[in-house]
């Protein structure tokens, strides 16, 4: 037996339910919940070998030499790898700007930075030699904010910077600075009758998915390697691995294994390059897989950020201006931060029309932790900051805050701070409406026959309250995504399908390199081929890199891109099986010269419903297959100093109520309910779509009042990577979530599709927050929210 | 040392185990039972969830040592023999608890376990029958909802 648990095709047969707008089950749905999937963290192969990564325990400092003998020594150990061992002039790598390195070379720039790894016959074993190898560092001055980052005498995090950002930033130590100037703002401001400034801080969320960064290199007969991983995109990966390690892309092949969730942390490089380089170095498979306090250190996080907002407006309730300044704490490497900033800048005053603008973005570059890509990036922190600021001018207003909002509320035809138009339904107010006309859950929910069921009381099963101090509170946010790639980039995906007879009846084969991570991807391919070519069975092959890109599984941009390359590659297929049954029946009826045609239920139909032959007849032993990319329409770059430009594709939008109990005595949150109501333009998989809601949703309520990677100020430390001290959300935790799904088509997306993942993470912490305010009367200007913030102590 | 224990009804034994190796090691690499999941090793997810002597237990908490001659339960052996899926595994199926599916297996034998001592339970005995286990996908309403949907078939007799 050589190597198990590796991705299998699945094959799904659906007959009655499984078109676009059904609730299809997923095709991967049995194999998850018998144990079988195989997961990344599965993969084996007979003589492997365990690789570990050995991590910095400082966060700057200089590498003043790296003592391997000892660990080498060690019965078991294959090999240890520092920086000197690294193959060719590539060292670095990097999603947008190559600057991380493989491995640490002469510096180390934040905490868990990767500097040495080691392959042996056991994972034990390799930790453990790991733990021999001696590094000594000099210490450096550590940047943690932006006054440290951008001081005149500042160290900066990277010397001599080429990438193209440096020529307008600041400052070095800024990663990417954008700008967005609209109107006149000053002269707007004279307007405003009221006036109300804030600070806000946003606290370093985690992805915190449950399957590890895990995969499988396997060194090839040819020199290259099958590499076999969870990730989000495996074209991205592969441009990033191939240089480093001296080979052409075509001999690193890239399978997809299962993916144990993402929301964004996937999207750089973990355990890829190393993998590679200890099989290519033993000439043995090599498995990595980290564990949860290793999974802390190997992937980016949501950037924190330090907010300032000025919102003017006048008596009767109309926004004259808004003035702000988002500053994103990057860490040590760009990830992702560039496109974060330019998302923070273009969505910073939230759903809103307001005409005059001086909104600054940055990225700082500090020696904590890197942040990159988590679900909603940019566009959270501002949404937490914007709402929290659109609740305080209706306060000062004395404006009911949903009514503020709605009266402010951009809709179609609306000009973003950028100049773009909203050119597609933009149903703001009316996902307020109905948030706020679903009644309220009762009082004192809590209250059964037999008493307090403190399950559903502020502090749970601790059983610290039966009732007493317990005050409610209700708070509503809206928020505003884009999907896609944005600001110019060539934003593509790639499906190639096949159409063939098996067995007396036409199959479909649907071959992307699309990264399924949990979010339903393969089943909406299914249900999209299905529609598209009148068949009941379709094959989903293992997402690989022997297929053209598929782009990244985030941004809300999978179901919108490579849903639309498998519609478009369809329409395509279509159009040949077509053409051979015009070949094959045309002289039989004249319907197939005149009439539209389409494949349903196994048969090429007119569109007026009359059958004219069988798919599979038409077919025969032909093999239709076609390989073909599909683009959305293109964007272009903000304006370095003005912020003007068509950056996005398009814009999702979500709306929440949160209502809350609080234990003001210890300062305890129980959210009762958290509804939500959402625009989706067209619900593909109507079951996926709700199931995609209530998971943002939770992750926003994560956030608001218990998840944060504490960073030392001090040391840029991490004082709790583990799950014991990193607090996600439990089913205690979790509320109910009713979901309210709104269908307004985007004529520019394929079935007038909106992408979805993202935009309910946005509104939903800020709902959260508003709650809990109202409930308590305090100002609340960071999240999370702590007990110590509520009590006071 | 060597270790011998029944899983899923049937004897298996493991030889050169270290100390220190847990029996979610064990099961996944050394018995070719992947099924039980690794999402933390801390004893924090509920992912590893297994059932020995018939109680719920993290099997990365447990050493393997402590398994010998026991009786260990994974989510590999929820199915029938023929591979009909039970109730609660199609449940979850069904109502779309399923995303990512790495808290699944461990779900499922934690959820299994509740509705064998309590068929049919309360909102609030499924959240704290599983107030142990994390997903990070789902939100847990269509947990809920599997929960309340196997409960409901098992009692109908379907
Ligand atoms: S892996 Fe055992 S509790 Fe998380
Ligand atoms: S489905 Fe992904 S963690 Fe639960």
């Amino acid at each position: 037996m050589g190597i198990t648990r590796t991705p299998t095709s699945l094959t799904q047969s659906s007959a009655t339910r499984g078109g676009i707008g059904e609730s299809t089950l997923r095709p991967d749905g049995t194999l998850k919940v018998t144990g079988e999937f195989a997961y990344s963290s599965d993969l084996w192969h007979e003589d492997m070998l365990w690789g570990y990564t050995l991590r910095s325990t400082v966060a700057h400092a200089a590498i003043v030499s790296i003592d391997t003998s000892e660990a080498l020594a060690t019965s078991g150990v294959y090999a240890v790898l520092t920086y000197d061992d690294l193959p060719t002039e590539v060292k670095h790598y990097g999603l947008e700007i190559r600057d991380t390195p493989v491995l640490a070379h002469g510096k180390v720039r934040h905490h868990g930075e990767p500097v040495a790894l080691v392959a042996a016959d056991h994972p034990e074993t390799a930790r453990r030699a790991a733990a021999k190898i001696r590094v000594e560092y000099d210490a450096l001055p550590v940047i943690t904010d932006e006054a440290s980052a951008t001081a005149p005498d500042a160290v900066l995090v990277h010397e001599g910077r080429d990438d193209h950002h440096i020529g307008h930033v600041p400052h070095p130590n800024i990663v990417h600075r954008q700008p967005i100037v609209r109107g006149d703002a000053d002269r707007a401001a004279e307007r405003a009758d009221v006036v109300v400034s804030g600070e806000y801080v946003f606290g370093m969320q985690d992805q915190a998915f449950l399957g590890p960064e895990s995969g499988l290199a396997v060194p090839a007969e040819d020199g290259g390697v099958d590499l076999y991983v969870a990730t989000q995109w495996l074209h991205s990966d592969l441009r990033q691995i191939a240089p480093v390690l001296g080979l052409p892309e075509r001999k690193v092949r890239m399978t997809l294994s299962g993916v144990g969730g993402a929301f964004g942390g996937r999207e750089d490089l973990s355990m890829q390059i190393h993998g590679c380089l200890l099989a290519l170095r033993t000439g043995k498979p090599v498995k990595i897989v980290y564990n949860r306090f290793e999974s802390f250190f190997g992937h980016v996080h949501r950037h924190p950020a330090r907010l300032w907002y000025e919102h003017g407006a006048t008596r009767n309730g109309k926004l004259t201006h808004v003035r702000c300044r988002i500053v994103l704490d990057g860490g040590a490497y760009a990830s992702a931060s560039p496109a974060v900033v330019g998302n923070a800048a273009s969505l910073s005053i939230g759903p809103y029309v307001v005409e005059d603008v001086d909104i600054e973005a940055l990225a700082l570059y500090t020696n904590n932790p890197p942040c990159g890509a988590m679900r909603g990036f940019g566009a959270v922190q501002a949404c937490f900051a914007y709402e929290a600021q659109m609740d305080k001018v209706a306060a000062e207003l004395g404006m009911d805050p949903v009514e503020f909002r709605q009266v402010n509320a951009m809709e179609q035809g609306t000009v973003m701070p950028t100049g773009q138009t909203v050119d597609s339904p933009a149903p703001v107010a009316e996902l307020l409406r109905r948030v706020k006309s679903r009644p309220l859950p009762p009082e004192r929910q809590w209250e059964t026959t037999e008493g307090a069921d403190v399950r559903a009381l502020p502090g749970g099963l601790s059983n610290t309250t039966h009732g007493e101090g317990v005050v409610r509170g209700v708070g509503y946010a809206v928020g505003i995504k884009n999907v896609g790639f944005s600001e110019g980039f060539d934003d593509y995906s790639t499906a190639r399908v096949r159409m063939q007879v098996i067995n007396g009846e036409p199959v479909a084969t649907v071959h992307t390199a699309m990264a399924e991570v949990g979010q339903g991807g393969v089943t909406v391919h299914a249900q999209i081929a299905r529609s598209e070519l009148g068949v009941t069975q379709v094959t989903i092959q293992p997402a690989d890199t022997q297929v053209g890109s598929a782009g990244s599984t985030s941004a809300s941009r999978q179901t919108y891109m490579t849903g639309g390359a498998v519609k478009n590659t369809c329409e395509a297929v279509r159009e040949k099986v077509l053409d051979l049954g015009r070949r094959r029946f045309g002289s039989y009826h004249p319907a197939w010269a005149t009439a539209e045609l389409l494949l349903e239920g196994g048969k090429v139909v007119t569109d007026g419903g009359e059958a004219l032959a069988d798919i599979a007849d038409v077919l025969e032993d032909d093999v239709v297959d076609l390989e073909l990319e599909f683009r959305h329409r293109p964007t272009q770059a903000f304006d370095l100093r003005t912020g003007q430009g068509n950056g996005h594709v398009q814009y999702s939008f979500a709306a929440h109520r949160a209502v809350v109990e609080v234990d003001t005595e210890l300062g305890l949150v129980k959210v009762v309910e958290l509804a939500c109501a959402q625009d989706v333009g067209k619900a593909l998989n109507p079951l996926s779509v709700v199931g995609q809601i209530q998971g943002g949703t939770t992750q926003g309520l994560g956030v608001a009042v218990m998840e944060e990677i504490v960073v030392d100020p001090k040391t840029a430390l991490v004082r709790n990577p583990s799950f014991t001290d990193y607090l996600i959300p439990t089913i205690l935790d979790t509320p109910t979530i009713p979901v309210d799904v709104l269908e307004l088509a985007d004529e520019h997306a394929p079935y007038g599709l909106r992408g979805i993942g993202e935009a309910p993470t946005l509104s939903s912490t800020p709902a959260v927050l508003a709650a809990i305010r109202q409930a308590t009367g305090l100002e609340l200007n960071r999240t999370p929210v702590r007990p110590e913030h509520l009590t006071g102590s | 040392m060597r270790v011998t224990f029944t899983v899923n009804g049937r004897p298996q034994e493991a030889d050169d185990v270290w100390e220190g190796e847990s029996l979610l090691y064990v099961l996944r690499e050394r018995m070719g039972l992947p099924g039980s999941k690794n999402a933390c090793e801390q004893g924090e997810c509920g992912s590893c969830t297994v059932r020995l002597d018939g109680v719920p237990v993290c099997s990365c908490l447990v050493a393997a040592g402590q398994v010998q001659g026991r009786r260990v339960d994974t989510v590999e052996g929820l199915a029938g023999e023929d591979g009909e899926l039970s109730a609660i595994q199609q449940a979850f199926v069904d109502a779309g608890a399923v995303q990512c599916g790495f808290c699944t297996p461990g779900l499922l034998v934690a959820a299994d376990e509740l509705l064998e001592h309590n068929p049919s339970p309360s909102d609030g005995d499924i959240r704290e029958a599983l107030s142990g286990n994390l997903c990070r996908c789902t939100g847990y309403e269509k947990i809920l909802d599997a929960v309340r949907l196997a409960a409901a078939r098992t009692g109908q007799g379907v």
